[in-house]
């Protein structure tokens, strides 16, 4: 059985919440509202998020353009995120919103650039 | 010896190249040697920036012989090599019916060492000039001729001067081995071995500052052991600039002018520096300790109220080299043609002018008998850094139409342009630090928060080098790791 | 030396600056927004994090997403965007701005300023931490800057010190693009940051945080080399004898505070110690009603929507201003009683026009009572943190209230309960 501890941050409160996991049974104590629950079991079951981060621009004002995921992806899947990142090479001008990896992973989200950058 | 006379200057601090450029008035080889980046790099970086008054030396120290004569000379010195001099005077406190005789001692000094001008002042005057004075301050000795300065300007301009009549000055080299041949003299000086080149000369003057002893064993000469004697200090926000306008000491003990309260040059507060006599092999220890720190806040609140360390701009400890006679070492040594400028602690910066003329006119040429002719095509002038005026907005827009670059402030904390910058890398900036001193851009407050990115690109940009490779200073101090994305 | 006449000059095109221009020039009045970057945004430019604009676009966005929105409704409005001016003097007595720029000098004579110059990082020597003084200590927005900006990452293994927000989401942006990032160290006994930002930049990355733990000493002459850690009590803060322990790293990272800068202003007008920040009433003006300020530089907010709103009021403020003339309507002072640490604003204009306050606890509260008046409001708030500001919006309805009660001054508090 594995015990973890998860603070809950659906509410400023910051509910300290334990979780007992045995198998799929997931035990929840220390949450003060429902939210907490499904928060902790989302949480150890299928934990997402949105990840940003940066990528190579040529001939750009900037050698970077900041980029977003354009939904929650897997937490596994961030570093894996990272290293496709890495490969990646946009030609200035780039826009906002300009894909850079449609369906990510098969998750549903682009990758989308969050930061203009204008030809140098 | 053939030909004109060859000669080594060993550290480019200020007492080395204003020794280095007083030997470019005359028809001599100048070599300036400093295992540091960029000149005024050691002891002459990190400490109190003052021109003493020179009254309390002994009159039969050495320091005594040129600590008055070298304040007098800091007026034309500044005036030729552009270098800012305040002479805001200073005053010796007594906050103890017992210190009196001391400041009165002080007069009779002032005397003997040919100073004029100091009085002793009553409370009413001191607090008059410094308000935030602690008001039980019993009386105070005047010496209207103290001032202060920018030490590594002095070290900068005079280097840039002397190269400009034709000195050759070696940063970033370090002396290794000095080599020396028998003459009629003895062990004379041949030539000086870097870890870059070999130089051979018929002079060295050891003004290694700190290492002075180290080089002296080098060529088997006399230098008294030196060892540092380090001293902590605390910058204030100019700010805070107005609370007070002279330099102020408590009554000296014997070991040590005490903890002061002064300004600086650009308007701040320097407090400092404590006294610690640290052993001879942490000559590069300049760390600041929390004992330091405390014992500087804990002097300067007795001396003066409303210092606000919550506006605390910087702290750091420079060393001195101390030898056991508390006296400058000057002069030949039993290795013809290897002559000390060294042991220079207080006050050394002051003193550096007049052992310059010293070292030329009393050494090499009474002592040592050399002929040297003087150059008529010395320029004693080196144009001043540009700057521009606080508060006049009228000179602003003459230089921005002269150079559009003057338009765009980098450092806004002391509204530093990137005109400026690029004529400091042009005079010889190379890192982060070379720009900072000769221009001020991240001496203030924000301490690079806002220009760090903006200077490092510039620099980048005209020493053709990408933005990972500058530096802050000598040594493994780049910025910048690798890529984020290669 | 080109001089310009203008309804309104706002100084500083950052998120608050942004605002205030948009809300000047909707409500029909000229404004000139100067910057002196080359570009509007401020930070959110170099913010690519998301968490921006949940309340003002009821969405999240990133730091230059959010900066983008303004940058177009600043296009849209036709407002004029001065950049890479750099304001030489503001003159309270000619209300002349002078500024400098690759043209020449400027002499802007507006009716009203309205001062958006936010704030900055506090640096790594205003702590006086002894020992060295390497290469390799940045402040986290400085590495922020070179890491997405730039393309540089200041080192290979970082310590955090500081738990506000900025130096927890450097933390994940250095992890995510290949440093080693080996704690985060936090003076006080609770974060300073929001717990969302715990659980994503540091649980996330099993990146440990210490509390009531700081830096003592750094070691390393030309490049960090290592960090002395120490142990403090929680409520006097002083350190803990025997508790020191060494972190070999090569960077630190600082998050130690922003500080709100007016140094153009504050030889004129009135400075608020506890804000550090320049002294507003309700409707965002300074004690020269002329001068309007909102943003960092009044108070160091932690959301940018509440940055937005506050640029908003100021620009609705000098547009009544400009239109008609100086009123005063009478205002009352605003006291702090128990636990209200950062509080804007700090006069009370006894108009109708609604406002709202931002609050900062002094502590961590599971649940505390936010009383203003006496009698005014009260409201519960559940877990309060000094890193969360409570924003409590005053409204037309409250003012009058204040007005029958005959109040001559509002007292904020915060009871624990």
């Amino acid at each position: 059985m594995e015990k973890r501890k998860i603070t809950c941050i659906s509410c400023p409160l910051g509910c300290e919440i334990e979780a007992e996991i045995d198998g799929d049974e997931i035990k929840i104590t220390g949450n003060r509202c429902p939210r907490g629950k499904e928060y902790v079991i989302n949480e150890i079951k299928d934990p997402k998020r949105v990840v940003t981060s940066n990528v190579k621009v040529t001939d750009g004002e900037y050698p970077l353009a900041s980029v977003k995921t354009t939904g929650a992806i897997p937490k596994d899947k961030i570093f894996l995120l990272v290293e496709k990142l890495r490969e990646v090479e946009l030609q200035a001008p780039v826009t906002i919103g300009q894909v850079v990896f449609h369906n990510l992973f098969d998750t549903g989200f682009d990758v989308v650039v969050t930061r203009p950058v204008e030809k140098r | 010896m053939n030909g004109i006379p060859k000669v080594v200057v060993i550290g480019a601090g200020v007492v080395g190249t204003l020794i280095a450029r007083e030997l470019t008035k005359y028809n001599i080889s100048v070599t300036l040697i400093d295992k540091e980046e960029d000149a005024g790099w050691g002891v002459t970086k990190a400490n109190s920036a003052i021109l003493h008054g020179g009254y309390d030396d002994p009159v039969d120290s050495v320091r005594g012989r040129f600590a008055a004569k070298g304040n007098q000379q800091y007026t034309q010195l500044s005036e030729e090599l552009g270098f800012e001099v305040k002479r805001i005077g200073s005053y010796v406190l007594a906050f103890e019916d017992e210190d009196i005789p001391h400041l009165e001692e002080l007069m009779e000094k002032a005397q003997a060492n040919g100073v004029t001008g100091c009085e002793i002042h009553s409370n009413e005057e001191i607090v008059k000039r410094n308000p935030n004075i602690n008001p039980s301050v019993k009386a105070g000795f005047w010496c209207p001729s103290a001032g202060i300065t920018e030490p590594w300007m002095v070290a900068i301009s005079a280097v840039e001067n002397a190269v400009l009549n034709g000195m050759v000055f070696r940063p970033g080299e370090q002396v290794q081995a000095i080599e020396l041949e028998e003459s009629d003299q003895g062990k004379t000086v041949k030539g000086v071995r870097t870890d870059k080149a070999y130089y051979s000369c018929d002079f060295v003057i050891n003004a290694a500052g700190l290492y002075a002893d180290k080089i002296a064993q080098m060529a088997g000469a006399y230098c008294p052991v030196l060892h540092p004697r380090k001293g902590e200090y605390i910058l204030l926000d100019k700010k805070l600039g107005a609370i007070i306008t002279n330099i102020l000491f408590p009554v000296p003990t014997k070991d040590s002018k005490g903890v002061l309260v002064l300004p600086t040059v650009d308007g701040g507060i320097l407090l400092g520096p404590t006294a610690k006599d640290m052993d001879v092999d942490q000559k590069e220890d300049t760390t600041t300790s929390a004992e330091g720190l405390a014992e500087v806040r804990q002097k300067t609140n007795a001396m003066v109220t409303g210092l606000d360390f919550s506006q605390t701009v910087k702290i750091f400890a420079g060393l001195r080299p101390e030898d056991s006679q508390k006296d400058f070492v000057i002069g030949t040594t039993e290795v013809y043609g290897f002559i000390n400028a060294a042991a220079m602690r207080s006050p050394g910066l002051t003193a550096a002018p007049a052992i310059a003329v010293h070292i030329v006119e009393k050494v090499l040429k009474e002592e040592l008998g050399l002929e040297l002719e003087k150059r008529d095509d010395f320029n004693p002038v080196l144009a001043p850094y540009p700057t521009l005026p606080e508060d006049d907005p009228q000179v602003w827009e003459q230089m921005v139409q002269k150079d559009p670059r003057f338009g765009k402030v980098v450092c806004v904390c002391n509204k530093i342009t990137e005109a400026q910058i690029v004529e400091a890398i042009r005079r010889g900036a190379r890192t982060i630090d070379g720009v900072k001193f000769r221009t001020r851009a991240g001496f203030g407050r924000c301490q690079g928060g806002f220009c760090l990115a903006r200077i490092a690109e510039i620099l980048a940009r005209e020493l053709d080098k990408p933005l990972n490779e500058i530096k802050y200073r000598t040594g493994n101090t780049k910025l910048l790791s690798g890529r984020v994305r290669a | 030396m080109k001089e310009i006449t203008v309804d309104a000059l706002v100084i500083g095109g950052g998120a608050a600056g942004m605002a205030a221009a948009v809300e000047l020039t909707q409500l029909g009045c000229d404004a000139i927004l100067i910057e002196r970057e080359d570009r509007t945004g401020g930070v959110l430019n170099q913010c690519i994090h998301n968490g921006f604009g949940l309340h003002v676009f009821k969405e999240e966005l990133t730091g230059p997403e959010y900066a983008d929105r303004y940058k177009h409704q600043i296009c849209d409005n036709r407002i004029k965007v001065h950049p890479d001016q750099f304001v030489l003097k503001v003159d309270p007595d000619k209300r002349e701005v002078i500024t400098v720029g690759v043209e020449g000098v400027t002499c802007y004579k507006p009716k009203a300023l309205v001062m958006t110059t936010g704030a900055r990082e506090r640096p790594f020597s205003n702590l006086r931490i002894p020992g060295t003084r390497p290469a390799g200590i940045y402040t986290a927005g400085v590495a922020q800057k070179f890491v997405n900006l730039q393309n540089y990452l200041p080192g290979k293994n970082a310590y955090v010190l500081g738990s506000g927000d900025i130096g927890l989401i450097m933390a994940r942006r250095l992890t995510l693009e290949g440093m080693n990032v080996l704690g985060v160290a936090e003076l006080m006994p609770h974060s300073g940051g929001l717990a969302r930002n715990i659980a994503q930049c540091l649980n996330d990355y099993n990146i440990p945080l210490e509390l009531s733990t700081s830096v003592v000493e750094v070691h390393g002459k030309e490049r960090l080399e290592s960090i002395t850690l120490m142990k403090f009590t929680p409520d006097t803060l002083q350190p803990i004898d025997g508790t020191q322990r060494e972190v070999v790293c090569d960077t630190l990272i600082l998050s130690v505070g922003l500080l709100p800068q007016n140094e153009l202003i504050e030889d004129f007008v009135q400075v608020d110690p506890v804000n550090k920040g320049v002294m507003v009433d309700s409707h965002q003006r300074t004690s020269h009603p002329w001068i309007f300020a909102a943003g960092n530089n009044v108070a160091v907010y932690d959301l940018v929507d509440f940055v937005t709103l506050e640029g908003i009021q100021a620009g609705k403020a000098a547009a009544r201003m400009i239109q008609e003339g100086f009123t005063d309507c009478g205002q009352i002072p605003i006291v702090r009683g128990n636990n209200v640490g950062a509080l804007t604003p700090l006069f009370c204009c006894l108009d109708e026009a609604p406002f709202k306050f931002y609050i900062r606890p002094t502590k961590n509260m599971d649940k505390g009572r936010v009383k203003i008046g006496p009698g005014v409001i009260q409201k519960v708030e559940m877990g309060l943190k000094p890193s969360e500001m409570v924003d409590i919006q005053i409204t037309a309805e409250h003012k009058e209230k204040i007005k029958e009660m005959g109040l001559t001054q509002i007292l904020v508090e915060i009871e624990e309960v």
